[in-house]
């Protein structure tokens, strides 16, 4: 039951109408009523305590010592555990063992865990936190990616790739322009801080329950710091209050903490982050740096381009090494670059482990070739939407990545000139053109941007899901699979594809608390992915189960199974008035008392993908998800205060599984995206610490901050070309850059106080003081006098 | 009188004993296993811990009244609710299990997604379905400035709040007692109160108090007089406590700075001070006023100023907030205090039974510097009429990295009188500029007594650069802020000469 599906089997019709439909979430009812459980909101166990971590004072040093006797004596305090308590192997990394989960003698961010303190409360446990004392030896701490390159300091070897002659190509090209830009970081902002509840259990065994995307992980890693099989590790996770990548890597290390103590004090341990500890304690996205040398032709075509991607990864490895990896497979975004060359620098600093973060690379890579296009345009006074339509890549030409892959499913050139025309993207540029001139304070810009994503994970054994369908014998349903509810609505969908796979009433159906012990050895739900593996894993399940009943029901009718039908809310067979019909309740109790197994498991692996991680090439992705959006904003150039007017999307989801959820990942996503390349800052001072630690101070947008005029539109009758769940295509990502828009738009309205003479030198995130900044800059290259310089 | 007694919920609870730096967040999740409402930040800046409170109050009918408004729980102390009725998400369905109209909508529209900050989202609803009959976009975007979500990008949120009222009619007919016909009914306009909202006036009356609130407890003790007298006697006699108003600063000291203090005196329960007197000569807010009243109040006086103060913090601070905390406060970077500085506030102080009063700058003398007296505090704020004299205008323009629920970075306050074309008076203040809100002494002398033209206003532009010497910090650099506040002189000149386009965005 575990062989990959004959695709035939997917184009099966949608009979149920439980895809492809609009339901609530899952969990709407409870969301709204404060009825559904976060891990805070767990009924605590008799004696439950409370912990806090204790965090080095310094960006990096020798901790030569440290004194912990005051918050032992701290009102309220039971222990406080150190390096020397971890029983097993004092490190959480996932894949390159670099993260203390208690630091040793050496502290290299600002935040790094030193010591946990176990308290009777949650207040009493920060408290004590507070009472450390250290004797350091600071050493010069590295805090920018210049000073990192300037001293050679990776966390992961350098890597250069790319295709045919860049050097070559750049110098035969009619055109070439040169240039640097650079993006900033983005913290997660979920609105659930970090939480883990360990619980002792007999022989040894402790049970976790926690805040993460990655149950799988958290259980190994728990496992190998107690020094403990994994099957003596139990971790569960029914929903998380947000994760965006946050609690892919990270949970391990708070699940680990609660763990040591659990299991030493013999009682329940819960250990939930204040936001601030969160926010300084816990990696973000990581900021890059770019060099580029472009050569092009006349009409903006790319011919030949140098790229240089420096990133920030923080002190550790963590997952640097993959999402750096994606960012070099998608500095392409949606165009063929034919002869390139491109370096990628891995950075230690001495800053917390930057790390997964929705795009988990992707992003960072478009944002340079994006601010490429723009540049290009500039440079021949085009319309920045004819350089990017000029290098899109092609259907039968043109059309093969950088690192091998064939893009055979690429749908831009019908999306673009749609949302061209839908949003009246020509007609309003030449508009606001004019508007600019006689408006003199208020410029508008706007912009149009693609993008393609590569869906799958790079590492192509991470791409295998399985899932758990057990069925009552009163009809009752409950689903487990390995994927994790973060909002995204995986239940929900999930839920879906089994009440349509078994032709039953969704109300039949409960997906269950993600739990290692039910499905094992299961991927994160990251990477867009948890529909596509999850879906497929549950219907593999779902298949096996209708195929017990069909044999059953066959032979009990004498019919063939290829006769049943699984609709209605039970089964069928026959037509007209020799139908016959068994609702499901009472066929699953008659197999039940026919001692026919009701329960299955699901399993699936992408096809198709493979990588060759040290060359850079092959099929990564098993498909592309693409969209493309539309931008006009307004920025005030007596201040740099921005306000984005009007947006409109059109977005790739295949057949969608529920449109409702899907254009919710995109609005949100789109939004996640405008903040991180707006008004996002994250601010560390000269000491390496963090200065925006709080949402007082980092500021998400809210619901002013969205266009007033917001059209998003999923493309129709475009189902995904590969065999994906009822030819559905992930959402979770790709959305996040369709908002380059904006920030392309931004940069339009800023080269508008030249005159349009100077490209606007605006990185990001563009805040009101860089956006002010970018106008001055501009002003300085326009040949009319500025309004700040006394025109009339 | 040692017991503390609010409603949580329509049930009375009564309490001795009580630490009072415990945080209404705390007793509700912790003591009560109310654990609908979230902690997302303990700062009172994301929401999720969004409840709301009921106080008595009367309409222009002189009837008793339940008014409604939301509060960050998470940084309200718990004595401050002694009398109040505290509703959080679990009182919203009804007994028959019916979603209220605010929960269906966010069902409806797909308003949550992880549904962390869902609670604080309905709750921000909630208060706004009572309080407004058909509230605009802008409306509902100020009402949920205070409510962060990171998952939905707003959208099906704001949706939400338009569909609410139309879920009212199905949901209304599942209710079977009187508070929840009153809970499902959205905000009217001068009718009279529902047997719901009556009924709950009246168990507040029962719980209204004459002598102080008296709450001691081995933490620490809380008073909440009930009297000026009281309340001043007892600031005396406890020199070192906390003089607690709203607590939208104070919950920080305790939920970030886990300070405490054995003594906290609350300004809330004095009914003197909870006053707003309107005179020939200005009007007279008393220091426990809400933020949110004393703004009311003001745009009687001052409209052109209404803008800013929806982007003061949010609707849940402005209702916890008080005036007279902002300004005793007197944070650099406060945005009440640049206007009332331009306008030539004055604030009148107390120590004991003695009362001075003085101008409104005159109290801050250098960052968290006052010349507030040991036992002096803030007793009233008096705001005078717009001068009358020649042509009056002013503006106040706050920046910040985002435009709402967030400090500003520079925060102006420009009032100037022409007459004849000719600045006759005029009075600058900014905030976040200098170590206190700071009147712009060169740039006012500059323009006094010229010709209001944009040559004078550049001049005045160049005297600001001598009057200030700003920090960097996380919200902007030095050079932004001055450069930003120069420019905002600009933006009041354009906009004093009625420049044809807009000058602003916000």
């Amino acid at each position: 039951m575990n062989a990959p599906l004959n695709p035939t089997q997917l184009r099966i019709d949608v009979l149920q109408h439980a895809v492809a439909t609009s339901m609530p979430h899952e969990s709407a009812h409870l969301h709204v009523t404060g009825e559904a459980i976060y891990t805070d909101d767990i009924a605590a166990p008799r004696g439950m305590l409370s912990a806090a971590i204790g965090y080095g004072p310094a960006a990096h040093a020798a901790l030569k010592s440290f004194d912990l006797r005051a918050v032992l004596k701290a009102p309220g305090v039971i222990a406080v555990y150190t390096a020397k308590d971890v029983p097993g192997v004092n490190n959480y990394g996932g894949i390159v063992l670099d993260d203390p989960i208690l630091a040793n003698d050496l502290i290299e961010y600002h935040g790094q865990p030193v010591f946990l303190v176990v308290a009777e409360s949650h207040l009493l446990a920060r408290k004590a936190a507070r009472l450390a004392k250290y004797v350091l030896e600071i050493r010069t701490p590295i805090l920018s990616i210049d000073e990192a390159l300037a001293a050679k300091s990776y966390v992961l070897d350098p890597v250069t790739t790319g295709r045919g002659d860049a050097e070559a190509a750049l110098a035969r090209s009619p055109h070439r322009i040169g240039g640097k830009t650079a993006h900033g970081g983005q913290d997660h902002f979920y609105l659930e801080g970090m939480v883990a509840i360990a619980h002792p259990v007999e022989d040894g065994q402790i049970a976790i329950q926690c805040s993460t995307q990655h149950p799988t992980e958290v259980q190994h890693i728990v496992a190998r710091a107690m020094a403990l099989p994994d099957a003596k590790v139990r971790v569960e996770c029914r929903r998380m209050g947000g994760g965006f990548g946050g609690k892919e890597s990270q949970p391990a290390l708070f699940a680990s903490l609660c763990a040591i103590a659990a299991a030493r004090l013999g009682c329940s341990v819960k250990l939930r982050l204040d936001r601030d500890d969160d926010m300084i304690i816990t990696g973000k996205r990581h900021p890059f740096q770019f060099e580029y040398d472009i050569g092009f032709d006349d009409d903006g075509r790319i011919l030949g381009a140098d790229l240089m991607l420096a990133s920030d990864c923080g002190y550790s490895a963590d997952l640097s090494g993959p999402v750096n990896a994606r960012a070099i497979c998608h500095v392409d975004n949606a165009y063929y670059l034919e002869h390139v060359r491109i370096r990628n620098f891995p950075c230690k600093t001495h800053k917390v482990s930057n790390t997964a973060f929705r795009g988990f690379g992707g992003p960072q890579g478009m944002f340079l070739i994006e601010h490429v296009m723009d540049e290009i345009a500039h440079a021949l006074g085009k319309d920045p939407l004819d350089v990017r339509k000029h290098n899109l890549y092609g259907l039968t030409e043109r059309n093969e990545t950088h690192y091998g892959q064939a893009v055979d499913d690429n749908i831009l050139h019908d999306i673009v000139p749609e949302l061209e025309r839908r949003a009246d993207y020509r007609a309003r540029r030449v508009a606001l053109r004019e508007q600019n001139k006689t408006c003199r304070i208020i410029k508008r810009g706007i912009a149009m941007t693609p993008v393609k994503f590569g869906i799958s994970f790079n590492a192509s054994h991470l791409n295998q899901a399985g899932a758990l369908v057990n069925i009552y014998s009163d009809g009752s349903v409950i689903v487990n699979h390995g994927g994790t509810e973060m909002g995204q609505g995986l239940f929900t969908k999930v839920a879906q594809v089994v009440a349509e796979e078994l032709g039953i009433d969704i109300k039949r159906i409960r997906v269950s608390t993600t739990d290692t012990s039910k499905v094992p050895n299961t991927s994160a739900t990251a990477a867009s992915s948890g529909s596509d593996l999850n879906g497929m894993a549950a219907k593999d399940a779902c298949r096996t189960l209708r195929s017990r009943l069909a044999e059953f029901a066959g032979k009990k009718w004498d019919v063939d199974t290829s006769a049943i039908r699984f609709v209605n809310d039970g089964i069928e067979a026959g037509a007209g008035n020799g139908v016959k019909r068994w609702a499901f309740a009472d066929l699953v109790h008659d197999a039940w008392f026919s001692r026919i197994s009701l329960s299955a498991q699901g399993f699936y692996k992408t096809p198709k993908i493979h990588w060759n991680r040290d060359t850079f090439k092959g099929r990564p992705f098993y498909y592309f998800a693409y969209g493309v959006a539309c931008a006009q904003v307004a920025i005030d150039t007596l201040t740099g205060e921005l306000k984005v007017e009007r947006v409109e999307i059109l977005h790739d989801v295949g057949s969608s599984l529920n449109p409702a959820l899907d254009k919710g990942q995109i609005e949100g996503a789109f939004i996640q995206g405008v903040g991180w390349l707006t008004g996002e800052e994250l601010v560390w001072n000269g000491k390496g610490v963090l200065t925006t630690h709080a949402p007082s101070t980092y500021k998400i947008p809210t619901a002013a901050d969205i266009p007033e005029e917001f059209n998003v539109w999923l493309v129709e009758n475009s189902p995904n070309r590969e065999d994906t769940i009822y030819r559905s295509k992930a959402v979770g990502e790709p959305p996040l850059m369709l908002a380059f828009a904006v920030h392309q738009a931004i940069r339009d309205a800023v080269s508008s106080v030249s005159g349009y003479k100077a490209s606007a030198q605006l990185a990001a995130p563009a805040t009101a003081e860089a956006i002010l900044n970018a106008v001055m800059a501009a002003q300085a290259h326009r040949l009319v006098p500025s309004p700040l310089a006394g025109e009339g | 009188m040692n017991v503390l007694r609010f409603f949580l919920n329509g049930v009375l609870v009564e309490r001795e004993g009580v630490d009072p730096h415990t945080t209404l967040l705390d007793f509700v999740r912790e003591e009560r296993r109310l654990t609908g409402t979230k902690e997302g930040c303990a700062e009172g800046d994301c929401g999720a811990c969004t409840v709301v409170i009921g106080e008595l109050s009367k309409d222009s009918a002189g009837r008793d009244r339940v008014s409604l408004s939301p509060i960050n729980a998470c940084i309200r102390l718990l004595p401050t609710l002694d009398g109040k009725a505290v509703f959080t998400v679990e009182s919203l369905k009804s007994a028959s299990g019916t979603l209220h109209p605010t929960q269906q909508a966010m069902v409806d529209c797909h308003g949550s997604q992880c549904g962390f900050c869902t609670p604080g989202f309905v709750m921000a609803l909630f208060a706004l379905f009572k309080n407004e009959t058909s509230p605009t976009r802008a409306r509902t975007c100020e009402a949920i400035a205070g409510n962060l979500c990171r998952c939905t990008g707003y959208r099906p949120i704001l949706d939400a709040a338009q569909v609410m009222y139309q879920k009212v009619p199905p949901a209304a007919a599942s209710c079977s007692t009187d508070m929840e016909r009153w809970l499902f009914s959205p905000a009217t306009t001068g009718a009279p109160p529902l047997p719901g909202e009556s009924e709950l006036a009246e168990k507040l009356i029962s719980l209204v108090r004459t002598e102080a609130l008296h709450l001691t407890s081995s933490a620490g003790t809380f008073i909440a007089p009930r009297t000026i007298e009281d309340f001043s006697a007892a600031v005396l006699a406890n020199p070192d406590a906390w003089i607690l108003g709203g607590g939208t600063d104070i919950g920080l000291w305790v939920t970030k700075g886990l300070q405490t203090n054995g003594v906290i005196i609350y300004t809330g329960e004095v009914a003197a001070l909870k006053r707003v007197d309107e005179t020939d000569t200005g009007i007279r807010i008393g220091a426990a006023v809400s933020l949110e009243a004393a703004f009311h109040a003001m745009n009687r006086l001052y409209p052109e100023l209404a803008h800013v103060w929806t982007r003061f913090a949010s609707w849940p601070i402005r209702s916890s907030g008080t005036f007279g905390g902002n300004v005793a406060n007197g944070s650099p970077i406060g945005d009440s205090m640049p206007a009332l500085i331009a306008i030539g506030a004055e604030v009148v102080l107390r120590r004991g039974e003695r009362q001075r009063t003085i101008p409104l700058e005159s109290l801050y003398l250098d960052y968290k510097k006052q010349s507030r007296e040991a036992g002096e505090w803030v007793e009233a704020i008096v705001m005078p009429r717009r001068s009358t004299a020649g042509v009056f205008q002013i503006a106040s323009y706050k920046n910040s990295k985002r435009n709402e629920q967030d400090i500003s970075a520079v925060c102006a306050a420009i009032a100037v009188t022409t007459e004849r074309g000719v600045v006759s008076q005029c009075r600058i203040a900014f905030g976040g500029m200098a170590g206190t809100s700071k009147r712009a002494a060169l740039t006012e002398q500059t323009l006094t007594g010229k010709a209001w033209s944009e040559t004078t206003v550049r001049a005045a532009m160049e005297a600001l650069s001598k009057d200030y010497s700003p920090i960097s910090d996380m919200r902007s650099s030095a050079a932004y802020r001055m450069q930003v506040a120069q420019n905002l002189l600009l933006r009041f000149w354009l906009e004093s000469q009625g420049e044809p386009q807009a000058v602003r965005l916000f």
